[in-house]
This record gives C-alpha cells, structure tokens and sequence, in this order.
C-alpha cells in the first residue's frame, strides 16, 4: 500500500494577515493566546497525516477543532497559510487554477454535511454534475447516473428534486453523485451528521459495504466517535486545530494519547470495537491451565459477540483464523483487561 | 499596495487641506493676507465667504465641455433611443386595440403559469385603461413603451454589473455609493439636464427611467448571487466546475427568484419615474394628470391617476407572477414525497 494523500505540517490562519501571525503561532502559541493578541483564528496548528491508499482515514473532532477546514485542503477549497499538501505525490498547492480543476474532476469527490445538493435539477441532473462539468456526452452521463442512482437505491426517484426527499435519500444523492466520477478518493465532510441516527446507521452500512467493492480512499469527517470506530481504518483526532493522536481505533480506545482523547473515548462499549485478535495472547506465551470446555472463535470476532456464551460456561476461549489454525488464547485476565477503562497514561483504574 | 495603505489617512489628509486651500485662493472674498486671519477672528463667527468649494463652476464648466465635445455621443444614443422607440410605438399604436388586449392576457396567462386569477385580473386591468378614457389607451402604450426601453436597457447593464459585484468585493465596495447617489439625488437633478443632452422627448425619460430604476435590479442580483447557499457553491467547485459553469450552471438560476424580484422592482421603480417624465414633456398617461392638475380638474388628474395604478399593477402581476414561478421552479417545496 502506498501513502495517498500526504498533509504536511499545514496551518491555516483566518484573518486580515495571516502571514504575519505565523511565525507566533510556528513557535507554539495556543489558539487563545493568538486570539487574544492579534484577533486571528487558528484554524489548523503544524497538522501532519498520512493517508494510505484504500483505506478509510476518519479524521475526529469536535466543531470547531478545524476538522472541516483539514479536508478542505486536500482538494484545496482552502489554501493553507505554510504547509504542503500532495496527493498521489503531486504537490496540490502548485497547481494553476485550470490544472487544478482538472485535478477536482478526476482524482476526488466530495460528500457535504448539508448535502450541497443543487436544488434546481433532479436527482439524475445532480448524480450527473461531476461528469456534466467533464463534459461528458449526455446519454453516457445518463448511464453512469442510473448506475449510481441504482448503487445507493434510489431508483425511482430520479426525476425528483432534492427538497422533495427526506434527509437520508438527499444524502444517498450526494454519495451517489461522489461515486459517479469515479475518483480514487472520496473526501466526506460530516456526511451522516445532519442524518437522524437510525439512517446514520444505515448509511454507515451502505458505506462499509460500498468500500468494500470499490476500496477507494476515503477521508471521512466526523464529531461522533462510534462512527469513527465503526467506519476508520486510521483516526486522527483533532483539538483546537492540532492533531493529537493519530492511530487505529484500537489504539485510540486502549492508549489515548491525553485526557482529551482519554475524556472522548471514556464511554465507549469496548466489547463492540475491540476484535479477539487484539487482545489474545499467543500459544507459546499461554501458561495458564487449559479449561476442559473450548470455545472457537474468529481472529476477527468482537468481544460482545463471544462474551455471552463465556459468562454462561467457563471455557478457554481458542483464537482461530478463518481456515481453523490456532493463533492463540484468551483467558478471563485478558478479557477483564480489555474491558476496564484505563487512565490516559494506560494505568488500569482500580 | 501594503504601503499604500499606511498612508492613506495621511493621502485623505492632504487633499482635504488642498480643497480647502484652493478655496481660499480662488475665492473672490478672501482677506487681503493669510495673516489678517490670525488677527482678525471675526471669520470664526458666520461662515466666511472665501470658505466656499468651487464645484458649481467646475461642474458648469464639464457639462459644457460634455455638450460641446461628446454632444455627437449623446446624439447618437439620442438617435438609437429614438428609433427604437418610435418603431415599438407605431407598431403598437397600430395594431387594433382587441389585438393588443388579448396579447397581454396571453402574456400574463402564460407568465402566471396558466393561473386564472392573475390572467382574469390583468385582462380587467387592460380593459379598464381604454374604458376610463378613450384617449388613455395610445398614451398608455406610449408609457407601456417608454419603460419596456428603459427596462430592457436596465436589465442589459444592471444584471453583469450585478454579478460583477458578486463576484468582486472591491467593484462592490467601488459600486455602492455610485448607487447610493443614484437612488438618492433628486430626480430633477438629472431630468433638466438630460434634456439639454437628449432634447425633449422620450430619450430623457429612458435615461431618467435607466438612473433611477437600475440600483434596485443590481443590489438584488448581487445579493442574490451572495445568498447562494455556500455549501452548494463549494459542491460545484470541489467536482471541478471552473467560473463559467458555476456561474451559468449554479449561481444564476438560483439567484433567479432574486433577480425576479429586482426585475419587479425595476417596472415598478420605471412607471413611476415616467410619470414625473411627463413634467419634461415626455408624452405617455402622466401628461394626463399635468394637464388635470395644471387645470385646477381634479377629476381628470384623479382618472389618469387610476390608469397609472391600474398599469402598475398589470405590470406588477406579471412579472411579480413569473418570479413566483421561477421561485418554485428553483426550490420545488410544492410537494414532498415518501419513501416506499
């Protein structure tokens, strides 16, 4: 796998003169102080990310952490005040205006938290956009429109305008006109935010199945944290316009970084999120003694899925992988671990 | 640019110190020495004569350099104007007044989006113009005329300077008092001297109707195109729409109820300054009421009075009616439908 989409050290500065307050804030002045002193908003703070091609880079945090103002220079809707942003190795910020905008039609796509829809065309007109400004043929925007309309199930409703449906189909609209240019990378602003969490939920689903087939890369912006585990390959939290942690959900939910991290994922059902490969130990470090009863479960089970049955029997609790090979154990020590909130240092709370 | 901008104050400074100062030495009044200033404060009292900027001779001076050097410009507009108006005119007065009739109802039918209410009301309306004088119905298609040219005019140059201040703070910035000027100099102050560049007529009124009625349409298209939802804007651009498609394929049809609305406010803004045209002798139904109240009749002025609302208010109705329609169009919050 290789990096997709590279962010290094970016600030961005809202204000009347952004170059001049750079060097402060480069020398580590907090958000309130550069506020205080020059009236200037620090949006990003020295944010650095990698993201890997595939996978799905969820980028959390709570509003005003400068979450939308980071996916904004990826296609660079925003220009950052220092800072180099490249995507697939091209240096973003060296574009000319009319390479540029070949660059927003071929390589990303863009989902909005309000859905940005445009409200005098149809659904079809709308799926259509990214390939309209291409200047494809009609009858092959058609086409591709319908696929994508079909993709995200709203067939049927292609003829309708955006205010006529509810909020969930509006946005299955704005994922479908994302999918229809079919870009390597989808860039998606609080997409399911605005949704009731019933249609969240489900279109978080379509989502993960989407990517499933499609393994696009995808840069997903939210403020909830389920919905960042559920959907992140990598998190990276954002506070007050710099990076706090970056890592998978594991990581952020077993070592937060800080008491900021430590104070979000405080109330998360970890039996939900933490997989049994995570926390198992191999057969060669397994001294505890072998309970007569085994339970089998897969490498990639998560914990609320087997914990039931282990209440109920005591049993040793074998790892496997999909072709049935041992990969280790888990005892009640590791379960009980797993499952106890921990300090932000790591410490086990007693 | 950076430090130009230092110095601003101090640039602002200077030419008022330069104003005041070429005041003093052309004013005819001044004290014999800048020194019997300091020792004579008597100046300090009323007003002194000598502190007087001389802008009425400089302006007199510019608009006859404007009447004699570029008068063959005006002429030539004067002539164009002329033209058009004279044939819209004819053809119209022409026409047998059944035919006309029925072809603003179509209009107003077809505007309205078949809406029989509106079409019902529009056809009275044109009726009633004829029926209250015989002799309304050629001057109301004379003023009908008048303020068509005008708004034309209007919607030809006000609609690109709106976008242009949409799309740019500094020509918004430079516009706005330009426009607040427009909208608040009194109408005679342009009305007397068109007639010395255009001469008597309809010309004077179209310019008059053109000053007048302009700013409206283009705060309203600015506006408009500013009101755009943000997000919707950014959609177009982060799929790699460049300034043209965004502009043609997003900004300007759902400004279009605001435009709509700027384009009504122009009719509106256009009969009622041809009717003040009248006093510089453009003919049309405002000439009506001079005429009644020049003659103490305030039953004529009144009757011509009510065939101007009742104009305005076809003119109202149909564009007001289509806006509508264009605000239905764009939004389509008629009906929601449900999931199956």
């Amino acid at each position: 796998m290789s990096t997709k989409i590279e962010i290094k050290n970016v600030y961005k500065i809202f204000g009347e003169n952004p170059a001049k307050v750079l060097p402060m804030v480069q020398e580590g002045a907090t958000k309130e102080e550069v506020l205080e002193q020059t009236g200037h908003t620090v949006g990003l703070d020295n944010v650095s990310i990698n993201v890997q091609e595939g996978e799905t880079f969820v980028c959390m945090g709570l509003s005003g952490s400068g979450k939308s103002t980071l996916i904004r220079h990826i296609n660079r809707l925003i220009d950052p005040t220092a800072g180099e942003v490249s995507v697939e190795g091209t240096n973003v910020m060296q574009l000319d205006q009319k390479s540029l905008i070949e660059f927003r039609r071929h390589k990303m796509s863009m989902v909005f938290q309000r859905f940005g829809l445009f409200p005098h065309k149809t659904v079809i007109q709308n799926v259509g956009y990214g390939l309209e400004v291409q200047g494809k043929e009609k009858n092959e925007i058609e086409k591709v429109a319908m696929e994508k309309i079909d993709a995200v199930g709203l067939i049927g409703f292609e003829h309708m305008y955006p205010n006529q449906l509810s909020g969930g189909m509006q946005q299955r609209v704005g994922l479908a006109r994302a999918l229809a240019t079919n870009t390597d990378i989808m860039l998606m602003d609080e997409a399911f935010s605005a949704l009731d969490p019933l249609i969240r939920s489900d279109m978080q689903k379509q989502l993960i199945d989407l990517q499933a087939e499609l393994k696009k890369t995808i840069v997903f912006i939210t403020h909830d944290l389920d919905e960042s585990l559920r959907l992140g390959d990598h998190i990276g939290i954002l506070n007050g316009g710099r990076l706090v942690q970056v890592g998978t959900p594991i990581e952020i939910i077993m070592k937060p970084a800080d008491d900021y991290v430590a104070a979000f994922v405080k109330d998360v059902n970890r039996a939900k999120v933490i997989k049994a490969k995570i926390i198992m130990v191999s057969p060669q470090k397994f001294k505890g003694t072998k309970n007569s009863n085994t339970i089998k479960v897969n490498e990639d089970a998560f914990l609320d899925e087997f914990l039931p049955k282990v209440c109920l029997t005591p049993a040793t609790i074998e790892v496997v992988d999909k072709s049935g090979n041992l990969k280790g154990y888990i005892t009640d020590k590791e379960l009980s671990k797993a499952l106890t909130k921990t300090h932000s240092n790591g410490v086990v709370k007693s | 640019m950076e430090k130009y901008k230092k110095y601003i104050n101090l640039i602002y400074l200077a030419i008022f110190v330069g104003m005041v100062v070429m005041a003093y030495t052309t004013s005819k009044y001044r004290p014999e020495s800048v020194f019997v200033l300091f020792t004579d404060l008597s100046w300090l009292g009323d007003w002194p004569k000598w502190l007087d900027f001389p802008l009425m001779p400089f302006l007199n001076k510019w608009f006859d350099i404007l009447i004699v050097k570029y008068g063959i410009m005006f002429e030539g507009i004067n002539f164009f104007l002329l033209g058009i108006y004279g044939q819209m005119k004819n053809f119209l007065v022409g026409l047998p007044w059944p035919i006309v009739m029925i072809s603003v109802i179509l209009l107003a039918y077809f505007a309205s989006g078949k809406q029989m209410g509106t079409t019902i009301m529009v056809g009275f309306c044109v009726f009633f113009l004829g029926f209250l004088s015989p002799r309304y119905w050629d001057k109301c298609i004379m003023t009908t005329t008048i303020v068509v040219i005008g708004m034309l005019l209007c919607l030809v140059i006000g609609i690109p300077i709106g976008i242009a201040m949409a799309r740019n703070k500094k020509v918004r910035n430079a516009l706005l008092p330009i426009l607040d000027l427009m909208q608040t100099i009194p109408s005679f102050c342009y009305l007397i001297p068109g007639i010395l560049l255009f001469g008597l007529g309809a010309v004077p009124a179209i310019v008059a109707i053109f000053v007048y009625a302009v700013p409206p349409l283009i705060r309203l298209t600015d506006l408009g195109i500013r009101l755009v939802d943000k997000e919707v804007i950014e959609a177009a651009e982060a799929f790699g729409a460049n300034k043209k498609q965004k502009l043609w394929g997003v900004q300007l049809p759902l400004a279009l109820p605001n435009i709509m609305q700027g384009i009504n406010q122009c009719t509106m803004m256009s009969l009622a300054m041809v009717v003040i045209a009248s006093m510089i002798g453009t003919r049309g139904i405002g000439d009506e009421v001079l005429l009644g109240l020049q003659q103490l009749n305030v039953g004529m002025a009144t009757e011509a009075g009510i065939a101007i609302v009742l104009l305005a208010i076809i003119f109202d109705r149909i564009t007001q009616s289509y806006g509508e329609r264009m605000q239905e169009r764009v939004h389509h919050t008629k009906e929601k439908v449900k999931l199956k």
